[in-house]
């Protein structure tokens, strides 16, 4: 049986009804069509799926739909705003941050978690930070670049 | 992977869950964070056919300083105790471990009454709060029970909780002033749980209390290892004592560490942490 929610993505509100069981990376993807959010491991490991549910760092496959509820989720789609890059997307892109891309979404919204509670992190929180989200082209270097890059911009 | 159908319920208030549990019975799971129920039903480990969400029951939140001992409700997240002021100042290894569970992702949602329930013999929390002497707080539509951490549980995801019932807090008592304790985990790197995690606290008498994660099907107190020490946290009374780690306990084996490593793990692990107390 379907159960209405309100689930706001990126300050616009979505009301609708989901099944219960429906996970909430697939109601972004599949519901509302926004694919930025990738599906890795399906098992709460690797992070590529993390959005931010009321600004906290979130595995989207790890958590029903219907759980959001009522509050804000900000996707990899949320980030740019007018066609500008996010600060972060920016240090992703002038570091060389990303080679195949899977990761990238997740890696860029658990760097906003961090940046939002930790504006000038050291290289050791940024790499305890991204304990969560795996790059598989093992490209951690760059990425830990593009985060300082981005801290840098953000809060000089 | 999708779970199996379920019903969903958003009680608001302990005694309205408490209401669902008990009218839904077997079919029923609490629902709080998700961290460990969600995994599992998409590996259809767990199928329940009724979902009951805790995680807006505002009574259930929140970490209190009682005078001589610190309550955390069953629905703290793990981030929020990591980062604890009250938990900090006198239980240092609750703080240390809770910020070594999983990652920043885990952190903000899983809750540790979710993980208690669950008895993951992997998870970090279950061997912290024997160490650390904890009583859990279990409510059902008759009443409320505590039950000592050590005696929770019980074997592979198994626990003290029957049919009806939810934990609703932990109690752990302060230690005396000066007391040193400490969580050291040896982590899976995939799944950031414990490979072997050991939890040891020292009071200024050197009373010294030490217990085992992912070690054994279930986490148990080391009292080899707490009377071998006999109070002299010398480090070579502590090389000694450490060596005696899970003496006469059955210890796991699976494709991240076989018997023999986890044993050996879980001597340099207890090494580990009990220097840390001198």
């Amino acid at each position: 049986m379907k159960i209405p929610v309100t689930i706001t993505v990126n300050g616009k509100k979505h009301e609708t009804e989901v099944e219960p069981r429906t996970l909430l990376v697939h109601f972004l993807r599949e519901n509302l069509a926004m694919t930025g959010t990738h599906v890795g491991c399906d098992t709460s490991s690797c992070g590529a799926c993390t959005v931010l549910l009321d600004g906290k760092a979130l595995k989207s496959c790890t958590m029903l739909a219907i759980q959001a509820d009522g509050r804000e989720v900000t996707t990899i789609e949320g980030m740019a705003q007018d066609d500008k890059l996010h600060p972060i997307q920016q240090g992703f892109h002038e570091k060389h941050g990303l080679q195949c891309g899977f990761c990238t979404p997740g890696m860029v919204m658990t760097a906003a978690d961090l940046l939002a509670n930790n504006p000038k992190p050291s290289e050791t929180e940024i790499r305890h930070a991204l304990e969560g989200n795996f790059c598989r082209c093992t490209g951690y270097h760059n990425i830990v670049e593009s985060i300082q890059h981005a801290a840098h911009a953000m809060n000089g | 992977m999708i779970p199996t159908q379920v019903e969903y319920h958003r009680p608001k208030t302990i005694a309205e869950a408490l209401e669902l549990l008990q009218k839904f019975g077997e079919d029923a799971k609490i629902l709080a964070g998700g961290h460990s129920l969600i995994p599992a039903m998409k590996l259809r480990l767990s199928t329940p056919a009724q979902l009951i969400d805790i995680a807006n029951i505002p009574d259930l939140t929140g970490i209190d300083d009682e005078g001589d001992h610190i309550v955390i409700w069953a629905g703290a997240k793990h981030g929020e105790i990591a980062s604890s002021y009250t938990i900090k100042e006198h239980l240092n290894m609750v703080a240390e471990a809770a910020g070594m569970i999983g990652d920043v992702q885990v952190r903000n949602f899983g809750t540790i009454g979710g993980s208690l329930a669950h008895a993951d013999p992997a998870a970090d929390w279950p061997a912290v709060m024997i160490a650390a002497d904890a009583t859990f707080v279990i409510a059902s539509t008759s009443g409320e029970r505590k039950v000592a951490a050590a005696d929770f549980f019980q074997g592979l995801f198994m626990t003290d909780l029957n049919e009806g019932e939810i934990l609703t807090q932990i109690h752990i008592p302060k230690p005396p002033a000066g007391t040193k304790s400490t969580y050291e985990k040896f982590v899976q790197p995939a799944s950031r749980f414990a490979i072997v995690g050991c939890a040891a606290m020292s009071d200024p008498d050197c009373n010294v209390r030490v217990a085992f994660a992912g070690v054994s099907s279930k986490p148990f107190r080391d009292t080899g290892i707490e009377e071998a020490l006999a109070g002299d946290m010398t480090a070579s009374s502590i090389e000694a004592a450490a060596n005696k780690a899970a003496e006469g306990v059955s210890v796991m084996s699976d494709h991240f560490a076989s018997e023999k490593y986890r044993r050996h793990i879980a001597k340099v692990y207890a090494k580990r942490a009990l220097m840390k107390l001198v």
